[in-house]
């Protein structure tokens, strides 16, 4: 049998490191000198500083002109693979679109160049985009008051959290509620940021249908019940339809209930966190607000709050009052902030500029597509053989879905990973894999609403072509990829105490430990 | 119903599918009749029932008017001298480090979960974590914490897991802002943070009172060098030797800038290096996106409770040189509540704008960058220090970039002086009386290589003319 073979090659620069580049004596860069007058006035620098304090080895840094610097990480930049060249499934990440009109407002002289404690008068207009900004951001979630202090989700989980915390304590209870209900679906950092937060995780199974097992929720809530984590859509993309019966659950039993806002793109407009019960939500603006994920980050990650916990909110709030933007420092309930200064304003300003460009109608409008896109794709997919739908094929999903290549593995051997790897050779990148850790040979797809029909089809027609040629001859699909920039990376390597390489310095000691 | 799909036009040119056509397509595929269908199962009470009430949509160059008039009034550190430094410091940024993070392989990416499709951002992220290490004299760098403070927090939480003690000892001089984060980060975990005082005349971290304060349920000794009132701590190896005696570790914070001319602290003893990066080709951005450092000796012990992502080097199937992300069984996907910190998006872009930042410059333009800003500081401190009833700096000890002036000899306050230099177009340095009392009437200047001769002495001559009033 032939298997349509992909026709994407990524670039594959055979690219030294680069303290291996340059040549010594060269500059990429030259900062300027101090004036005459001034070395004048000051006299020797080496009577300024202690000499114990100064180095006596300079850094060893790279010696390269400005071309070689540009060249090395253009070079770079080929080997990555990005949104815009492609569709890039990332489940839970929402790999959309990013507006290029958002970058040129944020990278504009006004914001780049504003210092944080600069005096509030001379700062009126960025002032004026935030306080806006987080009226929005209370309204889409419902909330009451927004902090835009977090510089991504699983911070805006942390602070959170503290104000679960807080909220506890200030009613004398902080010693009892020491439980964070967590269901067995939800996101890691969900635990991790309750446990920093000095919480005991109570993890819950998810019930049949993949929702929060309203049986176990309420075995498991009790006087010692902090509150409850949970995003809806859920992380299989299900919308958790019992929502309020939880709410109330939670709230019964002396709980506050976080919306972790990962999922916010699916309900723009069409249904509110606050609205649902929550009581704390974040939101991934590098997510639901189309900003940058910058190889990683930064992003940004405000939270939202109901009324009775607005006192909680850390400082500096940003506030009007109808003439003019302060800061104001002064509210005794707050939290500590778990940050320097006001939050990823360059972020936050491109946002801003996202929500200008969509309007009420254009982010529903998103949020349809990309539950339309999601469903038209998992149908796709649904009706290839080696491919199961947890949970049950017949309730829409939202933006995302997840799928399990279990009857794939049985019967040929081929894992999730595989089929991965394999995509990338197709010039796609691949969904997240093995993640809600409750399915098994998880594929979890979100295609976004920033990709038309012909990339779905596409994606499909790689996957069918993928698990075709698995059948037929599973070891080409078990080496894959081929055509990245480099093949099968040996990650069990890059972590083992014996070989792990973390940084130049230690690959030199290494070295010079076998050459001994 | 079909109406309803087919009234949205014209179609938003950020979706695709929101053409007419393309959603004929979808919608019939699926067999329903609106998209409202996929919604089915949201229950009405929860559902929204009218428009979210926030603006738009406007057209492209609506937006861009909008902002931009917003933005008009702003005045920046181009419009006029501004002062100001404490954790987020105007550097220039050279126009390769823009041009690099403008590449949209690296700036819309994301996370590198994939490896062999980005090897890119890897290898950036490696020679960034590199970079750090031969600053700061550490063998082991993540690839970026949010925020200086936010890096302390995790540092302290670290340091805490490593020796199973619970007291962490830092300065009395110390940012306001990061011991608040701090606290945050580790008052949960039932860990006491206590200031150490400092010698009035120099700021210098008091050895007695340190050596009073520790003993063996001392997790971590901090010292900030610089400090974050400019001056530099010059005991620090003594510093170091105290914690060591009493098996605690030692963990020391940087400006890396200053690293092109002062000690590596993996060269007097630090265990835990933390820093902010933001000077490190990142612009100011009104106090966000900044870069937490975070670096360790390679020690077993420090490198499991690392927070964070980081890069390794190891090989491809074909044996050639690759990069990926190691010591994932620390992290929260996979480890949740027992992980070694929440943290998942970091500042990737940061990091790699440190790494552009720091190859352009190599080690000789980064001594003559600190060259300059030691220069230029101290003639400011000069010039100040000559007004009368001004004393620049208030603590007789070397400076860096910046340093306390006093007020008390002028009869004026701190706050009279700053309202003066505003009228004058000049933002002077953030006041401090609200921090630190005990420095009286004072503020907080920094003065960096985008502070020329000129910049300096219209200050002075301004300070002097409201001195003269
Ligand atoms: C479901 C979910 N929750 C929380 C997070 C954490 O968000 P962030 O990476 O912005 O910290 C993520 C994302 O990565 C996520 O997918």
């Amino acid at each position: 049998m032939v298997v349509s073979q992909p026709s994407f090659r990524q670039a594959r620069w055979d690219e030294p490191i680069i303290f291996e580049l340059g040549a010594p004596g060269r500059r990429g860069h030259i900062p300027p000198r101090p004036e005459p007058e001034v070395v004048e006035a000051v006299g020797p620098i080496e009577d300024l500083l202690p000499e114990e304090l100064v180095r006596k080895e300079p850094p060893r840094l790279p010696e390269m002109s400005e071309p070689e610097v540009v060249r090395h990480f253009v070079r770079l930049s080929q080997m990555n693979y990005c949104p815009d060249v492609g569709l890039y499934p990332l489940g839970s990440c929402t790999m959309k679109y990013n507006p290029k009109i958002c970058d040129l407002v944020a990278s504009t002289d006004q914001v780049r160049w504003a210092h944080p404690y600069q005096d509030e008068r001379t700062v009126q207009g960025l002032l004026a985009i935030l306080y806006e900004l987080k009226k929005w951001l209370a309204e889409i979630t419902g909330t009451h008051e927004v902090s835009l202090l977090p510089a991504a989700g699983a911070h805006g989980e942390f602070l959170g959290c503290l104000i679960i915390r807080a909220y506890h304590k200030r009613k004398g209870q902080l010693v009892e509620r020491r439980e964070m209900i967590v269901p067995d679906s939800a996101h890691g950092t969900n635990p991790a940021s309750a446990a920093m937060a000095g919480f005991k995780v109570i993890t819950i199974p998810s019930g049949p249908d993949g929702c929060v097992d309203v049986e176990a929720l309420k075995a498991a809530v009790s006087k010692r019940t902090a509150g409850l984590m949970l995003t809806n859509p859920n992380t299989l993309g299900i919308f958790e339809s019992k929502i309020k019966e939880i709410a109330e659950i939670i709230h019964d039993a002396g709980g506050l209930l976080y919306y972790d806002g990962a999922n916010l793109n699916a309900i723009l407009g069409k249904s509110r966190p606050g609205d649902m019960g929550f009581d704390i939500v974040h939101i991934n603006i590098h997510k639901t607000f189309g900003t940058p994920h910058g190889g990683g980050g930064p992003g940004s990650g405000p939270i939202g709050v109901v009324e009775e916990l607005e006192p909680f909110l850390p400082v500096p709030r940003i506030e009007y009052d109808g003439e003019r933007y302060c800061l104001n420092w002064d509210k005794p309930l707050a939290v500590a902030k778990i940050r320097a200064f006001l939050g990823n304003v360059a972020v936050l300003v491109r946002a801003y500029a996202y929500i200008l460009a969509l309007g009420p109608e254009g982010l529903k409008e998103a949020a349809e597509v990309s539950v339309l896109n999601s469903n038209y794709l998992l149908k796709k997919l649904a009706s290839l053989e080696g491919i199961e739908v947890p949970y049950g094929p017949d309730r829409p999903r939202k933006h995302e879905f997840v799928v399990s290549l279990k009857p794939l593995e049985r019967s040929t051997g081929v894992r999730a990973l595989n089929v991965a790897k394999r995509l990338l050779d197709h010039g796609y990148h691949a969904p997240t894999i093995y993640f809600p850790p409750i399915v098994d040979e998880a594929f979890m797809v979100e295609p976004t609403e920033s990709f038309g029909v012909e990339d779905l089809d596409g994606f499909a027609e790689a996957m069918r072509a993928i698990l075709e040629e698995a059948r037929a001859e599973p070891e080409k699909v078990l080496k894959a990829p081929y055509n990245t920039a480099v093949g099968r990376v040996d990650e069990v390597r890059a972590s083992h105490p014996k070989t792990m390489v973390l940084s130049w310095r230690m690959l030199k000691e290494r070295e010079g430990l076998s050459r001994a | 119903m079909w109406c309803r799909v087919l009234r949205l036009t014209p179609a938003h040119p950020y979706i695709p599918n929101s053409a007419e056509s393309s959603k004929r397509k979808l919608v019939d595929f699926l067999g329903i009749s609106d998209p409202e269908e996929l919604y089915s199962d949201v229950p009405e009470v929860v559902k929204l029932d009218r428009p979210l009430e926030v603006l738009g949509p406007l057209p492209e160059q609506e937006i861009l008017k909008r902002i931009k008039e917003k933005l008009s009034s702003v005045k920046t550190a181009l419009d006029m001298p501004v002062f100001l430094g404490a954790g987020c410091w105007p550097h220039y940024v050279p126009a390769v480090v823009d041009f690099i993070l403008a590449r949209t392989e690296f700036y819309t990416s994301y996370t590198p979960y994939q490896p062999e499709i980005s090897q890119g951002m890897l290898q950036a992220l490696w020679e960034y974590q590199s970079m750090v290490c031969e600053l700061t004299g550490m063998e082991v760098t993540n690839c970026s914490m949010y925020d200086w403070a936010s890096a302390l927090g995790e540092a302290a939480r670290m340091a805490v897991r490593i020796t199973g003690r619970k007291r962490v000892l830092v300065p009395k001089i110390i940012h306001p802002e990061r011991l608040e984060v701090l606290k945050a980060y580790t008052e949960p975990a039932g860990i006491t943070v206590e200031q150490v005082p400092y010698e009035p005349e120099t700021g210098q971290m008091d050895l007695e009172a340190l050596k009073a304060r520790m003993g063996s349920d001392v997790a971590a000794v901090y010292v900030e060098n610089p400090s974050y009132l400019g001056f530099i701590e010059t005991r620090v190896k003594a510093i170091g030797e105290i914690a060591h005696d009493r098996g605690a570790l030692y963990v020391v914070g940087v400006d890396p800038i200053s690293l092109g001319i002062l000690e590596a602290p993996g060269n007097y003893g630090a265990d835990i290096v933390v820093g902010e990066g933001q000077p490190l080709g990142n612009h100011m951005n009104f106090g966000g996106p900044l870069l937490g450092i975070l670096a360790c000796r390679a020690e077993r012990r420090f490198i499991w409770q690392m927070p964070g992502r980081i890069i390794g080097l190891t090989v491809d199937s074909e044996g050639r040189k690759a990069f990926c992300m190691a010591l994932q069984a620390r992290e929260q996907h996979i480890r949740r509540e027992r992980a070694s910190s929440n943290i998942c998006t970091n500042e990737a872009l940061c990091a790699v704008a440190a790494a552009v930042y720091l190859a352009l410059l190599g080690p000789k333009g980064l001594r003559e960058l600190c060259e300059t800003i030691i220069y230029r500081s101290h003639y400011a401190m000069k010039r100040l220090n000559e007004l009368p009833g001004v004393k620049a700096p208030l603590f007789k000890a070397p400076h860096f970039k910046e340093f306390v002036v006093n007020y008390n000899g002028t009869g004026l306050t701190a706050k009279a002086i700053h309202e003066g230099l505003l009228k004058a177009g000049i933002h002077g340095g953030k006041l401090l009386a609200g921090e630190f009392p005990e420095l009286g009437q004072s503020a907080l200047y920094c003065i960096t290589e985008l502070h020329t001769k000129e910049d300096i002495d219209r200050l002075a001559e301004a300070l002097r003319g409201l001195l003269e009033r």
